[in-house]
């Protein structure tokens, strides 16, 4: 556990556990990540990178121990404030999760319109956000007709649209081919220059190696290197 | 937001209309038949009272009571307790309004050679005694009075026929509550068919922040409008069969046995958001434990 300011953390966890009946996914995970921090989660498959990220906006409910995110306790938030909490993340899966009945431009609205953001302001909020991904000409286009790279690039600019404090990323680069995989990763580094706090889930050492910042090793549920590497 | 829930609302009809157009027809079908049998009860409990009200007693005399012999029968009848007022109708006139009322028949009685119509008296009974057993009473003491031949009251008729109206009214309820509770079941069904092919839509919804009023609310308001569209389109078919059966029933029936009537505005109303009703009903009961992970 690092010690420092409570303030220069977004993100703290506490002895956190993930049980599944009698299996543990996660096993007494503490560790905290900072504000406008670039972090790795790496480990082999099924060492529960994706179960963490789940914890942290509620996709899966805490079995035990305390997450702290932006000065909220996950154990202690009301479901009607759920939503709160998930507009302050913005999540890209790698499997892109863009609705296929919405277009381009539907997909990336729906995160202000839940928000509850004025007509004027989405419209031109979702058009810089996809000009930013380079999808501006792309926006009433539906996912299905777009290639890997072209979606992941609407499934950023969607968990962009919203100003989000955090950014998680589920294998960002998983499904995609090697420049597409650069372009994603580029995209995400820009977001995080500009002040939001990245945590990307990958088992691909390159991308670690090459886009730098800190490493988080998951084996078997449980923290294999302490986190205090900055 | 409410406009944006409408758009929603509308894109989702477009998107599902199958499931949509199977959701309005079983409310049309479901308003049609319990609001046919809700105006088939107006109607017959309107012309039951309509009829209860004026219970009248006719009295028909032998032919062989002379003027005199009237005069008394009048007197003894005027003198029991009960009756309102008491018209004598000769023969003659009793004629009279027998051709008036047969219209188009009238040259069946231009034959006759003599007036086969008795003597008689139509008597009115006041309201507080109109009740099944005063008036037969009434009528057995007037049956025992020389020269009296027959007394003729439709009470009987009435207690019997509202005893059927009745056993009609018990079975339109049920009727009307089965016809209620299938459509709620279908469109609750309809709702749950459509959360499970949008139910990666509704979890990516959730996951970018959307709260379960921006999910539930575009589903309540597509059902509120499948109930009013099928309470419009059910009560609209069932003006055009009152219509028609109203002109193929011959005027001159309708206007005697009274007035039959559509529903009123209220009552339109009343249907209306009954079946608004049902399809929120439905609503609620699928999302009920739809959004509770």
């Amino acid at each position: 556990m690092s010690n420092g300011n409570n303030e220069n953390y977004l993100i703290r966890m506490f002895h956190v556990y993930r049980r599944y009946g009698n299996n543990t996914a996660l096993f007494d995970i503490s560790l905290d990540v900072k504000k406008n921090e670039f972090v790795f989660i790496t480990g082999p498959s099924g060492a529960g990178k994706t179960t963490l990220l789940k914890l942290l906006y509620l996709g899966e409910p805490i079995s035990e121990g305390q997450i702290i995110v932006d000065g909220i306790n996950l154990t202690r938030i009301s479901k009607n404030n759920i939503p709160l909490l998930r507009r302050k993340f913005g999540i890209i899966f790698q499997e892109f999760k863009l609705i296929p009945t919405k277009t381009v431009f539907e997909n990336v609205a729906l995160v202000l319109e839940a928000a509850d953001k004025p007509a004027r302001f989405i419209q031109k909020k979702v058009a810089s956000m996809l000009r930013s991904v380079g999808m501006e000409d792309r926006q009433n286009a539906f996912p299905l007709s777009l290639s890997g790279g072209e979606q992941q690039r609407v499934a950023i600019a969607r968990a962009m649209a919203g100003d989000p404090k955090i950014i998680l990323a589920d294998e960002p680069t998983g499904s995609l081919d090697a420049e597409s995989a650069e372009q994603v990763i580029e995209l995400i580094r820009g977001f995080n220059a500009r002040g939001s706090t990245i945590i990307i889930t990958t088992h691909d050492k390159t991308l670690i190696n090459k886009t730098g910042g800190r490493m988080i090793y998951l084996k078997q549920g449980r923290l294999w290197h302490p986190p205090n590497q900055n | 937001m409410i406009l944006r829930y409408f758009k929603y609302s509308f894109n989702d009809i477009l998107k599902n209309k199958l499931l949509n157009t199977v959701a309005i027809i079983t409310i049309v079908f479901s308003v049609l038949i319990t609001s046919s049998i809700i105006l088939f009860f107006i109607n017959t409990t309107s012309i039951l009272n309509l009829w209860k009200k004026d219970v009248k007693i006719m009295v028909y005399l032998s032919r062989e009571a002379s003027d005199g012999n009237i005069n008394e029968i009048q007197k003894i009848i005027s003198g029991i307790n009960g009756i309102k007022d008491i018209i004598f109708i000769s023969k003659e006139e009793a004629l009279n309004i027998l051709k008036q009322q047969m219209k188009r028949q009238f040259s069946l009685l231009e034959n006759l050679k003599e007036n086969p119509l008795p003597n008689g008296f139509e008597i009115h009974i006041i309201e507080s005694f109109q009740s099944w057993q005063k008036t037969e009473s009434i009528a057995s003491q007037i049956e025992k009075i020389p020269h009296v031949e027959e007394v003729e009251y439709g009470q009987k008729w009435l207690a019997r026929f509202s005893g059927i109206i009745n056993i009609f009214k018990l079975s339109g309820y049920a009727l009307g509550i089965l016809f209620f509770i299938a459509s709620v079941f279908i469109v609750a069904n309809t709702v749950r068919l459509v959360l499970y092919t949008r139910c990666d839509e509704i979890e990516i919804m959730r996951l970018v922040g959307a709260s379960d009023s921006f999910v539930k609310t575009p589903l309540y308001i597509e059902c509120v409008l499948q109930g009013a569209v099928g309470g419009i389109i059910g009560l609209i078919l069932l003006f055009f069969i009152f219509k028609s059966f109203i002109s193929n029933v011959d005027q001159g029936i309708i206007s005697e046995l009274a007035n039959i009537n559509f529903f009123s505005l209220s009552e339109l109303l009343l249907i209306l958001i009954c079946s608004m009703f049902i399809g929120w009903l439905g609503c609620f009961l699928s999302l009920k434990n739809f959004l509770k992970t």
